[in-house]
């Protein structure tokens, strides 16, 4: 049995179910570097001014331990030429410090424009992943965990974007500094030269491997701790069931085996860095202490000058970090193509639901929305359809109840009106065109759905009401908040229509929030309207109130309520009873009621809780 | 980029105007990210997590000193080798005997290293943990009214954010320890080496500290800023996964797609803006290395050539200020964690210093098994705020087995009496009493074990359904699980999911229905097999269906049992032994429903007036 404390936080299915996953090739993995490459290059003058600054900073990099050793070999009597020793010592100093500040203006701007080129992708990738967010469909939403999304969003994108920086830039530095470097090295004394660089190769096989292993115990660790996190979270939010349970020493206990976990691991990690650094700097110094010794050796013997030798020690000394980020290079490699290839394969989704080729915008004459012997499953389970060859059809001015079991499909009848999801088989007409091939913005602005759910934004009340027309004025606002029979809550509200509410504004209750989600609605004035059980939470008094606005606007639209309450279907011209996807009976209250059915069943049952009052 | 072309209706203008009432994201109000760089108060706090670790910091500083010297000692030995070991004529074991003590420091810096860096690592996330630890602990302990007025995101950042910043202070702080000495170090083997050309070279140093002293400032501020936007942005990309069907049914993806770009392209800006300050030092770090390394070419090389100089002293120099810059760099940047470590520490210690109201008495009792599970209210008084009473004067009795159903409209008391009983608070007046006992006396384990609660929102934890049903009874067998399970009607749908008792349930228990996760709750509850049960009844509606399966379940759950109701459903107030009107937090009528029906009161007028629920009728 998992044991909670330590189980993953979520299983991870969903994404690997879009092809989202880690495993890469090397071929895609090419072409997942090359695909980010290609959205740095749409900055082609700061991939250029960093390439070549690169270049120049590495060039000067490599000329000031020549300069260096050039100097002390001056103070040891070399020709100088027809300059004196101590003028000779002079150009040479201008020259150090003319070559370092060229290095470092170089070596700005190639962090600069580097660091550009991966914002501006960043940038790039950001706007891309958002639209494509915002219009996959429905379908594709109820798959996939949110979290899930958030982290694609956030840190892989982050992980794609410093590519150039971290990989294309540091490859160039690293090849002219120990390819450059290293050919003069090997000119000037070919056995030196070995011992010189001896470190290289151990070192940046060493830090590639540490890197990658890091970064395997990295995303363990974020693993481990969003597991901890978890604990503490649902701790904190639950703490009245804590409470009432007495279950803190439970909870504690929770709490430390998810972190000794975490903190585990966070020490094996430490061990990793330190023994990995460690054993580079070891090398580098083993190494530098050989060339002393045969460098010294070859001074005394003269076969060497002393500004030669200083020359070769200063060089090791310069090239020790940019061989340490070999592994960087390596890591960056990593990085850039499972991240890349986690956020490509999310926005190369195509939505499921989308506007046809040639649609035309749906045109109102009606309207008259009919169901056509529809039969629908849901994407994820398509072997169990939620609806049945189901046929009606709703003219203009009627309004029509859906009751029925849960499971039983109402919900999915109000999704498939606006084309949340397209049918299996059959089809939705609106004054006689299939929703397919019409326009998916023209459609959802005739069709507007109150759901059961209410997302709040947190912004003001009026912002949240105006949210499917935000041009829409005071005016405007207020009377479908009246409608809604809101307007008197907000009005009582310090700061009335701008208060914030939402996540970090004024909590509203449910009942509010359904309110708020109807007046939202009612502003679009739609010409099919659909409340999906939107009124569950709100007190019958109220409820009536708000179904007497619907009734005054019946006329110009079609109405359908769904709901589970049967007063709020009393007044409907027609009631429809779903049964497992397909109609179990249809009529008018008193219709139904005489037929003696599940209706008047369910009628009974509900009553039997409400008193006398009927 | 989507390649829909969709006619939208509320469009961002051709003028480029914004909807007057369109936002994306909200704006976070920000913390204060740094304090005082030195508060003693805090620095107090920190240290007492720090000392149980105190020999590995001890062991850590003094390998940070042995790590420094033998720095120090590479460039000395080298001047050394090349003054003696390369001299013509001298002998060939001087450069041997160089080559050894250099080897003798690369082994001395290698182990020295390995020590500290490990030691500083793991005590800094020890410390780290053991501050989470004690704030996760003291979090359990402090009163029900702390939790109801802190956010949970606020706490999970003080135990998640400001305890990080702790860790990377702590980190870096011995670090600094190593910094510090290697720049009076340098310093010091410059001025011992030669006195006139260390003054002159060193004469640069305060340049850079000058520079730093001025960048640092705007800087910070510029990294702020793109911090900032990009909390901003990241936020409003969260909204936008969350409300992604509000978004689509109001079609609102071209307006919040061009929201969205503005707040992308502010961060954009930013984020270059803090890249300059970034890189601008760059060069001031190259040009004052270069201007230093002149000065030892011109000066050191005169010196060398009039032989006032060693040719390895000038070596020496030249290998000291490449290493020069580094510990003023990472000294200046100690600066910002230390104000940032303070402003956490700060907040951390708020944490750790709220008081515990609610405690154990020192002669608290342990109720004995079979006492009578009575409940009695004795002139309750209570208020959450002073001056703002909840309940006045109320006083009733419940007897063993018995259940009473608490109604009553929202803001009538109704949580309140059940959470005192609870002890989720201390009375202000009166007292509380289980099986005789004044709660304030029960020990509170003992209490534990003779109260069991149903909250009205079925709280169910990340984790299996079975160990959800078990909670922290852990030694329950599967046997009583299931049994309990199959008592309120859990059994047939646990079975029917797709691992049965072992399917892991997500975030709260959302890949249930609203009905399935009242049961489990119920089922826990039963597990948990107290004599006295409280019981929130769920105003969320449910459909008819479930509502029977639920009802069946509280029957089952309350019999044998001292029950304790706050009662919505009519059913339920009917079954009920005795009923109880709360009203302005007293006790208005109280009696069998028959009683109050004939008594014409309160309860008969609402009964009469047919709604479905007592109370949450919401305030117009």
């Amino acid at each position: 049995m998992p044991d909670p404390a330590t189980a993953p936080a979520r299983p991870a299915v969903p994404l690997e179910r879009l092809g989202l996953t880690d495993t890469v090739s090397w071929g895609k993995a090419a072409a997942t570097m090359w695909r980010v490459m290609r959205i740095g290059l749409q900055t082609p003058w700061q991939v250029t001014l960093a390439l070549i600054s690169t270049l120049l900073a590495a060039v000067f990099q490599l000329v000031i331990p020549q300069l260096l050793g050039h100097a002390v070999d001056l103070t040891q009597g070399a020709a100088t030429g027809d300059l004196d020793a101590q003028t000779a010592l002079w150009w040479t100093a201008l020259a150090v410090l003319g070559v370092s500040i060229l290095r470092g203006v170089f070596a700005t701007f190639q962090n600069y424009f580097s660091e550009a080129v991966g914002h501006h992708t960043g940038y790039r990738l950001r706007l891309a992943y958002y639209d494509k967010i915002q219009h996959l469909s429905f379908g594709f939403h109820d798959s996939v965990h949110s979290g899930d999304l958030i982290t694609l969003g956030l840190l892989d994108i982050e992980g794609a974007r410093m590519f150039f920086a971290t990989g294309v830039v540091r490859f160039v530095l690293l090849f002219v500094l120990i390819g450059v470097g290293g050919w003069w090295l090997l000119r000037i004394d070919v056995w030196l030269g070995v011992l010189a660089l001896s470190f290289v190769p151990y070192v940046g096989w060493r830090s590639s491997q540490s890197q990658l292993e890091l970064r395997q115990t990295w995303l363990d660790l974020q693993e481990r701790l969003s597991v901890l996190s978890r604990v503490m979270e649902e701790n904190l939010a639950g703490t009245r069931i804590v409470r009432a349970f007495t279950a803190e020493a439970h909870e504690m206990d929770k709490f430390r085996r998810a972190s000794t976990r975490a903190l585990d691991l966070a020490h094996e990690r430490v061990d990793l860095r330190v023994d990995s650094t460690a054993a580079m700097t070891l090398s580098f110094l083993l190494a530098m202490s050989a060339v002393l010794l045969v460098g010294g050796l070859k001074v005394r013997a003269g076969d060497m000058t002393v500004g030669t030798l200083t020359a070769f020690l200063t060089f090791m000394t310069i090239l020790q970090m940019p061989v340490r980020q070999l592994g960087m290079l390596v890591n960056s490699v990593a990085r850039t193509s499972t991240c890349g290839a986690r956020v490509f394969g999310l926005l190369d989704l195509e939505p499921s639901v989308s506007t046809a080729p040639g649609a035309r915008d749906l045109a109102i004459t009606g309207p008259e929305l009919r169901f056509d012997r529809v039969t629908f499953a849901y994407p994820s389970a398509p072997d169990t359809p939620v609806l049945r060859d189901l046929s009606f059809t709703v003219r203009r001015g009627e309004i029509i109840g859906l009751i029925g079991a849960p499971g039983s499909g109402k919900t999915t009848v109000a999704q498939l009106i606006p084309r949340f999801y397209d049918v299996t088989a059959g089809a939705i007409t609106i004054d006689g065109q299939d929703l397919r091939d019409v326009s998916l913005g023209s459609l959802r602005q005739a069709v507007r759905v109150v759901s059961q759910d209410v997302f709040m934004f947190t912004t003001t009340m009026e912002n949240n009401i105006a949210y499917g027309d935000p041009w829409a004025d005071p005016d405007e606002i207020e009377t479908s908040s009246d409608q809604a029979q809101l307007h008197a809550y907000v009005d009582a509200l310090p700061e009335r229509y701008r208060t914030v509410v939402g996540e970090r504004g004024a909590s509203l209750s449910g009942g509010q929030r359904q309110r708020m989600s109807i007046a939202r609605t009612l502003l679009l004035s739609p010409e099919v309207l659909v409340f999906d059980d939107s009124t569950a939470a709100i007190d019958a008094r109220t409820e009536e109130r708000i179904l007497a606005a619907i009734r005054a606007g019946r006329d110009k639209r079609v109405t359908i309520l769904v709901a589970h309450r049967l007063s709020t279907l009393a007044d409907a011209d027609r009631i429809i009873v779903l049964d497992r996807g397909t109609i179990a009976e249809e009529g008018s209250h008193a219709d139904l009621m005489a037929l003696g059915g599940r209706y008047r069943t369910l009628w009974d049952l509900q009553n039997r809780s409400f008193g006398d009052r009927r | 980029m989507s390649g829909e072309q969709e006619v939208e209706r509320h469009d961002v203008r051709e003028d480029g105007r914004r909807p007057p009432r369109a936002v994306v994201g909200s704006h976070r109000i920000e913390e204060e990210m740094f304090g005082r760089v030195f508060d003693p108060k805090i620095l107090r706090r920190i240290w007492a997590f720090v000392k149980p670790y105190r020999r590995q910091v001890q062991i850590s500083v003094m390998s940070v000193l042995i790590f420094t010297l033998s720095q120090l000692a590479i460039p000395m030995i080298i001047r050394y080798a090349f003054d003696v070991g390369l001299a013509p004529g001298a002998p060939a074991m001087a450069l041997y005997l160089s080559v050894a003590a250099f080897a003798a420091a690369v082994a001395v810096n290698y182990a020295s290293s390995m020590v500290q860096e490990r030691s500083v690592g793991k005590v800094a996330e020890n410390v780290l943990f053991d501050i989470r630890e004690a704030m996760f602990g003291h979090l359990q302990r402090v009163s029900q009214s702390f939790m109801d007025r802190t956010e949970v995101g606020r706490l999970m950042s003080r135990l998640q954010g400001d305890v990080n910043a702790m860790q990377e202070f702590l980190e870096t702080s011995v670090v600094s320890v190593g910094d510090l000495v290697l720049l009076f170090g340098i310093v010091g083997c410059m001025l011992w080496l030669d006195w006139q050309l260390g003054l002159l070279t060193l004469s640069i140093l305060p340049v850079l500290f000058l520079v730093r002293i001025v960048w640092l400032p705007k800087a910070r501020e510029a990294f702020i800023a793109a911090h900032e936007t990009n909390s901003v942005t990241n936020g409003a990309l969260a909204e936008a996964i969350h409300g992604v069907r509000t978004v689509q049914g109001m079609t609102r993806q071209t307006v919040n797609a061009t929201l969205y770009a503005d707040k992308a392209h502010a961060n954009l800006r930013t984020h270059l803006t803090a890249a300059k300050y970034a890189q601008v030092l760059v060069p001031v770090v190259d040009t004052l290395t270069g201007l230093s390394m002149a000065v030892v070419v011109v000066l050191g090389g005169a010196m060398v050539l009039d032989r006032t100089l060693d040719v390895g002293v000038m070596v020496a120099f030249l290998f000291f200020i490449q290493r020069f810059f580094d510990p003023v760099r990472s000294l200046t940047m100690q600066y910002s964690v230390m104000q940032r470590a303070m402003a956490s520490g700060q907040r951390l210690t708020e944490v750790l210093d709220v008081p515990l109201t609610i405690t154990e008495a020192a002669d608290a009792v342990t109720l004995p098994d079979g006492t009578p599970a009575s409940v009695e209210f004795r002139h309750v008084r209570f208020a959450y705020v002073p001056g703002q009473p909840v309940l006045q004067d109320v006083s009733f009795r419940v007897e063993p087995g018995q259940t009473v159903a608490l109604v009553g409209p929202t803001g009538s008391g109704k949580s309140s009496t059940m959470a005192l009983l609870h002890r989720f608070y201390d009375v202000t007046g009166g007292e509380v009493l289980v099986g005789g006992h004044d709660v304030r006396r029960i020990a509170k384990a003992s209490l534990g074990r003779q109260i069991a609660m149903v909250l009205q929102e079925p709280y169910l934890f990340t984790g299996s359904v079975i160990e959800n049903i078990r909670y922290n009874r852990t030694d329950a067998t599967e046997d009583q699980v299931i049994a309990a399970a199959r008592a309120v009607g859990a059994h047939d749908f646990i079975l029917r999911l797709p691992q049965g008792y072992d399917t892991i349930l997500t975030e709260r228990g959302s890949n249930l229905s609203m009905g399935q996760r009242q049961l489990v709750s119920f089922a826990r509850a039963l597990v948990a097999d107290t004599p006295i049960l409280v019981l929130d009844e769920a105003t969320a509606s449910i459909d008819s269906h479930t509502e029977q399966d639920i009802q069946r379940a509280l029957a089952v759950l309350l019999k044998g049992r001292t029950g304790l109701v706050i009662a919505h459903r009519l059913a339920t107030i009917r079954n009920a032994d005795r009923i109880i009107v709360l009203t302005g937090g007293r006790v208005a009528e109280s009696g069998t429903h028959d009683e109050l029906m004939a008594l014409g009161g309160h309860y008969a007028g609402l009964y009469r007036s047919g709604h479905a629920s007592f109370d949450d009728r919401e305030r117009p």
